[in-house]
């Protein structure tokens, strides 16, 4: 079969923002309520209420209270982050996040209210106030309908739905436009654009036991890697403590926030020992660790599917339990048949949250011009070596405008630079010749599953030099093993294991940059704990991981990291 | 167990057998992919959150428009016929075409139509009013079952309108009415979509109320 007689469909945006989360919407609608003439395509591989920001659950945080502070918000995250956040960055998100609340109220989100019908808020881990916003327990699905629904009202922006990112198309580091694969009629397509916005999320499914969507593969950071973009601090992965078992679905940190309990097979509530003061809703980090560390000192119950931790909510009560948690108890039933208002869920530390990601600084903007990245994808940084609850859905809200208005005022001063034929063959011929006409005997979804295997085993919570080379090593196999993978589907439409096979190697290029980042970093900070290097190492690595492709692999540099008035102490809780 | 899976290729439609080995707790979509990364790759599915609230991946389960990762394989009766849904075309095996669906959807307003501005206060009872409706995902069941669904807006706009037209901070009630005053009356009320909704919503119920209201309102136009 030829694929050559294929037509190039061309499309012309001023701004082309791919990825419809809460990032990449929220950046659409920045630059539509500006400007009403500029053109703006917002493509994403799912339809816009689809996207995984639809799963946040717990909250996003904003100071609203007036015994709230800016600085304590601000010092929360810091200290959370491990002192690796940019303070700069950090100082401006804080002040910003109450703003987006606002205006999300007046976009019609339903916020969960207080009696008098103030907006409601929360305690969550790691921040020392009540200042987690939520709409229920479904915040994120509540913010991104809200956003989708407010994008209709502007006629200036378009929607490319099931469209699948393959490449930026870069011209003396200028950003010229992107290829995508129409997924209904599988044809590659054209998009000029001025300036392009990268919102396409995390990379949580290099890992197995994730709370991740399945379609969160980290196609953003891989084609901005392979364009020759940094990315930043990617040994950074959240583990979240409570991972319902064995699905890995999320069990919100609200559940703690709440007043639930961490026991283990003794029925000690063991947090005491690791964090005597915060207890359940100490950072995710300490608690994942400590969970993880009664589970490997034989202290966790036993379960079909392997040692587990109990998350006990029956001391709540079925009526709090169904005004305030109803997802939670919904999910329980029927993904683990079990009803937490009778008995504990089996919960497990699962991977949840990609800190790391694309270089940029606080305009969103990457070393390429033109080349904006905004929410999960970016790495700005505000969250350091670990994010704090409810901070990154704020982080999507207030950098989503930013990225969005950063946009507008750089394409009002440029022209299109067009792309040639050439170009656009080129990746055509990448895809539908090398990859989707080539005959091979190795299975993506094998490879996929091996990689999982791997980054679960030796890039997980507990980190040592030893697994993590076996780790380098396997993904480099991997990585030779896929230039020989078959698609078994040769057609054109709906062609989901094209699209799959393409993530598969997105993964494997990020895989391989974490591993290698982290094998580097000789200490433990934040989420990256080393058995062998347990101390924080402020006077060698007080820096961010710069991650480069190169012909010759993977290159890493550092930056210093911004310190405005928080000197980095010892992180307690 | 043995699956029945309904496959289109763009030209062929046919059914095509499958046995997957089941554990517990398995769902369907689980069972979906362990087919396409182990038996045929070539099968077509949507699916992204796999907790329900994404709503891509509805498909009729044994004739019965379902979330297929929501659904427990252990308790369907086998061989589990799993087809694409109902009144939309199909693009390719399970995965139907959406962008009508969406479209329907924008006819009606949804979204908050608010001039007024300052601090906006609402009570917890005014939030019960409407949240429910809120909680629709879109996944397109209630269209499946729904038998006028192709002439018509079909369940899930109209769900979507009464949402607005319930939330105290919206002023564009009358606007929507307006709109729906040619779209609800074809329903039958054979309530299949009340029947079907994942999420548990009332969308038979809420046509008639609305059909009320757009009475009333129209005295007035
Ligand atoms: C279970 C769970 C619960 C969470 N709860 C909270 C919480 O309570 N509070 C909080 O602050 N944070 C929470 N988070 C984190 C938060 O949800 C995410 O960080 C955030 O939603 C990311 O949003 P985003 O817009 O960056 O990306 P996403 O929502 O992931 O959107 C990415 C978009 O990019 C598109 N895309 C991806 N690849 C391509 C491609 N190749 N081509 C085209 N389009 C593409 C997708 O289709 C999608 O539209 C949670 C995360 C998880 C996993
Ligand atoms: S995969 Fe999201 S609703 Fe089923």
């Amino acid at each position: 079969m030829s694929f050559h007689n294929v037509f190039a469909v061309l499309m012309k945006f001023d701004v082309v923002i791919v990825g419809a989360g809460l990032a990449g919407m929220r950046a659409a609608i920045a630059i539509a309520e500006k400007n009403s003439r500029v053109s703006i395509a917002i493509i994403a591989k799912t339809y816009p209420i689809r996207c995984h920001s639809v799963c946040a659950e717990g909250g996003t945080a904003a100071v609203l209270d007036e015994n709230d502070s800016f600085d304590l918000h601000a010092w929360d995250t810091i200290k959370g982050s491990d002192f690796l956040a940019d303070q700069d960055a950090v100082e401006f998100f804080v002040r910003e996040c109450p703003k987006e609340i606002l205006t999300l109220d007046a976009w019609g989100c339903p916020w969960s209210r207080t009696p008098d019908g103030r907006i409601a808020q929360r305690p969550f881990g790691g921040h020392s106030f009540n200042r987690t916003v939520f709409a229920m327990d479904r915040t994120g699905f509540h913010e991104v309908h809200t956003l989708y629904e407010r994008m209709l009202m502007f006629p200036n922006i378009e929607r490319f739905n099931e469209f699948f990112l393959t490449n930026l198309i870069v011209e003396d580091n200028t950003v010229k436009g992107v290829t995508a694969i129409d997924l209904k009629t599988g044809e590659l397509v054209l998009f000029e654009a001025k300036a392009v916005i990268l919102a396409t999320g995390g990379a949580g499914r290099i890992y197995g036991f994730t709370t991740y969507s399945h379609t969160v593969t980290g196609d953003g950071m891989a084609v901005a890697y392979r364009c020759g973009v940094p990315l930043k601090d990617m040994e950074f992965f959240q583990f979240h403590p409570t991972g319902l078992v064995p699905s890995g679905i999320l069990m919100t940190e609200a559940c703690r926030g709440e007043g639930g309990y961490l026991l283990n097979k003794n029925g000690e509530r063991f947090m005491k020992k690791y964090a005597p003061e915060r207890m359940e809703l100490a950072p995710r980090d300490v608690v994942a660790r400590a969970m993880w560390r009664e589970i490997i000192e034989g202290r966790g119950l036993e379960g079909d599917y392997g040692p587990y931790i109990a998350l006990d909510l029956t001391h709540l009560g079925e009526e709090k339990i169904e005004e305030r948690l109803p997802l939670i108890r919904e999910t329980a039933m029927k993904f683990a048949g079990i009803d937490p208002v009778e008995e504990p869920i089996p919960v497990k530390p699962v991977a949840h949250y990609t800190m790391g990601g694309i270089h940029t600084n606080v305009n969103c903007e990457t070393p390429i011009k033109g080349l904006f990245a905004c929410g999960e994808v970016a790495c700005i940084s505000i969250h350091g070596a670990n994010r704090l609850g409810s901070n990154s859905t704020a982080e999507c809200l207030v950098f989503g405008r930013v990225a969005g208005e950063r946009a507008l005022e750089y394409v009002l001063k440029r022209d299109f630079k067009s792309v040639s034929r050439k170009e656009f063959e080129r990746e055509e011929s990448r895809i539908f010749d090398e990859l989707l006409g080539r005959s091979g005997d190795e299975s993506p979804y094998a490879i996929k599953r091996e990689l999982n295997e791997t980054m679960d085993k030796n890039l997980w919570i507990f980190r040592e030099e030893k697994g993590m080379k076996e780790a380098v090593k396997k993904i480099r196999e991997l990585k030779e093993r896929y230039k020989n993978v078959e698609i078994v589907d040769k057609h054109r439409g709906f062609n989901t294991d094209l699209i799959q096979t393409l993530e598969i190697g997105y993964m494997l290029d990020l895989a391989e940059v974490v591993a290698i980042c982290a094998l580097l970093r000789k200490e433990s900070r934040g989420a990256h704990y080393r058995l062998d290097y347990p101390k924080r190492d402020d006077e060698n690595w007080l820096k961010h991981s710069l991650a480069y492709k190169t012909a010759d692999g993977v290159k890493v540099d550092y930056l210093p990291v911004t310190i405005t008035k928080w000197k980095p102490t010892e992180r307690r809780y | 167990m043995r699956f029945k899976i309904r496959r289109f290729d763009g030209e062929r439609s046919y059914w095509q057998e499958f046995d997957v080995p089941v554990k517990r707790g398995m769902t369907v979509l689980e069972a979906l992919y362990y087919i396409k990364e182990n038996l045929d790759p070539t099968l077509s599915f949507r699916a992204s959150c796999r907790m329900g609230v994404c709503g891509s991946c509805a498909v009729r389960i044994n004739g019965k428009p379902r979330l297929a990762c929501e659904t427990q394989v252990s308790k369907l009766k086998e061989p589990v016929k799993i087809e694409p849904l109902k009144n939309f075309n199909v693009i390719r095996d399970l995965v139907t075409d959406f962008e009508g669906f969406f479209k329907k959807h924008e006819i009606v307003k949804p979204y908050l139509i608010r001039k007024s501005e300052g601090e906006i206060r609402q009570t917890p009872e005014q939030l019960k009013r409407y949240y429910i409706y809120t909680l629709c995902i879109k996944c397109g069941a209630c269209m499946s079952a729904c038998p006028v669904a192709k002439n018509c807006l079909g369940p899930m706009p109209v769900v979507s309108a009464y949402r607005f037209n319930e939330d105290s901070r919206d002023e564009g009630k009358e606007e929507r009415l307006k709109i729906l005053s040619d779209h609800i009356w074809h329903c039958h009320f054979v309530a299949e979509c009340s029947e079907v909704c994942p999420k548990d919503l009332n969308p038979a119920e809420v046509i008639q109320k609305l059909r009320l209201e757009v009475l009333k309102f129209s005295m007035r136009w």
